[in-house]
């Protein structure tokens, strides 16, 4: 196993930009999501890696060689396609053995092995059945057990979990998380369900509306220090208020001052900004309070669906979004005046 | 409980149109031509009706025989040549820009309004000495002096082949296009070459339509009796030939109609013999 390195990866189909210049480095034996919106070039990126496209330019490198002209068929990664792409006419037990009977491998190591990784999926004694007889999770798990059949160096899933029902694919994830950590196999995953991206990963990398790479890094340091705007209202949900950086740790938004912690590099006073801040680290009180870091506004909303309620603030047109559990039930009704309290620590200054 | 809503009148009404059609033109013709080999032929006239076995018995003879497996030799190898043609040459065009496509398969078809008589005098005009296409070889200096590539086998099959080749890549087609591409994608990332993936994966799935084309074209060319007579030599004549002969010549009606049945009950049962043999691989492979 190794790292595998993009480097400057540029992908055009005729003149629309598939990914815009993409470094990455993924640290081997981790489970990786591209994460991003569709059109976003995530699945081009994949089928990049796994060498079904070839890049406009750029390099990349698997172990510090370079495989960018390495025809699909030699790169030894285990793929698991969107559709699946089971081969119908086979079964089970062909479907799963077939990259060890394209390399030769004796018979009876091939059956030994199909039965083995059948096991591995939860899906003993399938062996002989016909793809046509399988449910969607079942087939799910035969495509699984088909690419990891050569102990991959490198395990590519291209939305596998999209054609599940919620429950299933839920269950699907956990499986498959923990089927990566058993095998230490460097795993990349293309979803744009950011749940999913966050259940599973060790990294994630953003990618945004512009083929480019935002950014990459484990989900919690995204979900905490989004680096721009896309990435904080893409990564769950953000309050994004527009204002002005006034200097010495304060923002002013419309006539509110709001003093932050963290401020990004080389900014100057009078530029404008956004701050992001997470629902669930405001807290909305009754009435109207002034002093910094405080948004008034009339509850126009109360969306209480038992495991957490979510109240909605219209401040002068801006809309404030506070989540909570129903331990801490609020004390307001809609229609109310109430005061959102954005703590320093939680509002994020992004540059706009 | 579902309960299949009763059926009116109206319903069945609407199957009553193709069922006429097909007894009119199908049924009556079959049960007349099954009713006139049994009939009585009389020589110098035409036939009177009554029931014997004489136009069957008659068929077992060398050339009847002969002709029989050379119709079947010639039209299992212009399928065979077709389907393994058409086959690789229809996939190309499912994976082309859907513009050319379209392109491609106008083509074809046009080529299919051209009938057997047109098809066959154009290319005994091609094949010939005086005007064929070695002509334009010796231009080149390839050839020393045109030569006549017809009457033939070759030219034969040949003609064959070009008359059915616009209906396999027809038959083909759809199911070729409904291909998921991902399935030689995959069988690639498994470490298949590209011509393992396409025995493999391509052909292998799609073994049905492969069956079905190699039938149609099977039957379709056992039907062919003009260009044997136009680019074969008097060896080369298929049954459907020998059966135009009676029929029309010699004013055979009850022979020719016996060597009508009797061709298309073998022939139906060497299709049979293919679907099963062709289910029956599939059983084994699963």
């Amino acid at each position: 196993m190794a790292n595998l390195t993009l480097e400057n990866i540029h992908k055009k189909f005729g003149s629309v930009v598939a990914a815009r210049d993409v470094n990455l480095e993924l640290p081997d034996g981790q489970f990786v999501c591209f994460l991003g919106p569709s059109g976003c070039g995530k699945t081009t990126l994949l089928r990049l890696i796994a060498g079904l496209e070839n890049p406009t330019r750029g390099r990349i490198l698997l172990g510090g060689e370079n495989i960018t002209q390495t025809p699909a068929h030699k790169r030894n990664f285990g793929m698991v396609f969107q559709s699946l792409a089971l081969f119908p006419h086979l079964t089970v037990g062909e479907n799963v053995a077939y990259s060890l009977r394209v390399r030769h491998v004796a018979k009876a190591t091939q059956s030994e092995r199909a039965a083995k990784l059948l096991d591995l999926v939860q899906l003993t004694g399938f062996m002989d059945r016909h793809i046509a007889q399988l449910s969607g999770g079942q087939r799910q798990r035969v495509a699984i057990a088909r690419a990891l059949a050569i102990e991959p160096q490198l395990f590519l899933l291209d939305e596998p979990l999209s054609a599940l029902d919620a429950k299933l694919r839920e269950s699907m994830q956990l499986e498959l998380r923990e089927l990566q950590q058993r095998l230490g196999v460097t795993t990349i995953l293309v979803t744009h369900d950011q749940r999913e991206a966050m259940t599973m990963s060790d990294q994630v990398v953003v990618m945004g509306p512009d083929n480019r790479v935002h950014q990459m890094g484990s989900p919690l340091a995204i979900y905490r220090n989004p680096v721009d705007k896309f990435v904080a209202d893409f990564i769950g949900s953000s309050n994004l208020l527009d204002g002005l950086y006034s200097g010495s740790r304060e923002v002013t938004i419309g006539r509110t001052r709001l003093v932050v912690d963290e401020l990004p590099e080389n900014l100057s006073s009078g530029m404008p900004v956004t701050v992001s801040v997470r629902p669930e680290e405001i807290l909305v009180l009754p009435g109207i309070e002034d002093k910094e870091n405080r948004l008034h506004g009339t509850v126009s909303f109360i969306r209480d669906v038992g495991s957490s309620v979510e109240i909605y603030l219209n401040c002068n047109g801006v809309q404030i979004i506070s989540q909570s559990t129903p331990k801490s039930r609020p004390e307001v009704k809609q229609g109310d005046q109430a005061t959102a309290v954005l703590p320093a620590a939680a509002c994020i200054v992004l540059k706009s | 409980m579902i309960e299949e809503k009763p059926k009116g009148l109206g319903a069945h009404l609407v199957l009553a149109y193709p069922a006429l059609m097909l007894a009119i033109f199908f049924i009556i013709p079959f049960g007349i031509m099954v009713a006139v080999s049994f009939f009585h032929r009389e020589i110098g006239g035409f036939y009177l009706p009554g029931f014997e076995l004489a136009n069957y018995r008659n068929l077992y003879t060398a050339l009847f025989g002969r002709t029989l497996l050379f119709s079947l030799f010639i039209a299992g190898l212009s399928a065979a040549v077709c389907v393994s043609i058409g086959f690789p040459f229809t996939y190309f065009i499912t994976r082309m820009r859907r513009q050319a496509q379209v392109v491609w398969l106008v083509f074809l078809m046009s080529v299919l309004s051209l009938s057997e008589v047109i098809v066959g005098f154009a290319w005994s005009l091609l094949l010939s000495r005086t005007a064929g296409l070695s002509n334009i070889l010796v231009w080149l200096g390839l050839m020393d002096k045109p030569v006549a590539w017809y009457p033939g086998f070759m030219a034969l099959l040949f003609g064959i082949c070009y008359l059915a080749f616009p209906y396999t890549v027809l038959v083909l087609y759809p199911p070729l296009s409904r291909l998921d591409p991902a399935l030689p994608e995959a069988s690639q990332t498994l470490g298949a070459s590209p011509i393992r993936t396409f025995f493999t994966v391509i052909v292998g799935s799609l073994r049905n339509a492969i069956v079905a084309s190699f039938v149609m074209v099977f039957v379709f060319t056992l039907g062919v009796y003009l260009l044997p007579q136009i680019l074969g030599r008097p060896r080369h004549w298929t049954l459907s030939v020998l059966i135009t002969d009676q029929a029309i010549y010699q004013t055979n009606m009850p022979m020719a109609a016996a060597m009508a049945i009797f061709f298309m009950f073998v022939s139906l049962l060497l299709v049979i013999l293919t679907m099963v043999i062709g289910k029956e691989k599939k059983a084994k492979s699963a």
